[in-house]
């Protein structure tokens, strides 16, 4: 019997720290993706500054888990939705994040961008389209 | 708290053998707790312990096993990425056991 596959969608709206919600639910996404579901993030809000460059946890006595989502492509999470009116809100470009990648093992590990940019009405549709949802 | 000793030095441990902290890893800690283990590491075991103690360093967390397979696929090349390759070398599970002698967490997704 083949099992079904279900569209999962984690969205992030919280700052990366202060709050366990960003650690936390790496950690669901990550042990999420060994289920081999359709997995989907999206940050939006606060949660946008979860994905941000440079992270210096140093003074606040927090591992700096940032390092971690360059990790999500290996777990063949390829579908990073960011929200484009968040970031604006915040005058943040996607310049200001990491550069999300996945390797393609079918076309030789040919790095491809992870990230897809979306309007606040994109993302409706996209979210609309999903078979679970997670906040956090 | 638990712990282990090699060569004169003791290691804590955590209740199922994981070093508590991942600094204080070294080579003759991974060879005890392997003997522990009745396994003997070899070349290859040390190539795959290698590869998580980087991976770990890049990205902050332990691969799960499908994520390690593959990696160690395009690391190493195709004959050793499968699980075939990497149970024959760590039999109680190559995430959980390699990652153990890297002195790592246990890996995210490991139930």
């Amino acid at each position: 019997m083949a099992e079904e596959t279900k569209k999962f969608m984690y969205i992030n709206r919280k700052a990366p720290y202060g709050t366990i919600y960003a650690w936390e639910a790496l950690e669901v996404v990550l042990i999420g993706a060994a289920f081999e579901q359709d997995v989907s993030v999206a940050f939006m809000d606060d949660g946008v500054y979860q994905l941000a460059k440079g992270q210096d946890t140093s003074g606040i006595g927090m591992k700096n888990f940032s390092p971690t989502y360059a990790a999500l492509g290996d777990f063949e999470i390829t579908k990073i939705y960011v929200e484009k009116e968040s970031l604006e809100e915040r005058g943040l470009t996607l310049d200001d994040l990491q550069h999300l990648v996945w390797e393609d093992e079918d076309e030789d590990w040919a790095e491809k961008d992870s990230i897809r940019l979306v309007s606040r009405a994109e993302l409706g549709d996209v979210l609309a389209g999903q078979d679970v949802l997670f906040n956090f | 708290m638990s712990s282990i000793e090699a060569n004169g030095k003791t290691y804590e441990t955590d209740e199922e053998g994981y070093l508590a902290d991942l600094n204080t890893w070294d080579k003759d800690v991974a060879a005890v707790m392997a003997n522990i283990d009745d396994c003997e590491l070899t070349d290859s075991h040390w190539e795959v312990i290698n590869f998580l103690r980087e991976y770990y360093e890049e990205y902050q967390i332990a691969p799960a096993v499908r994520v390690l397979t593959k990696a160690i696929g395009k690391k190493l090349g195709k004959d050793k990425g499968n699980s075939k390759y990497l149970y024959e070398l760590f039999p109680y599970g190559p995430a959980k056991q390699a990652c153990k002698y890297a002195g790592l967490p246990k890996p995210t997704g490991c139930v």
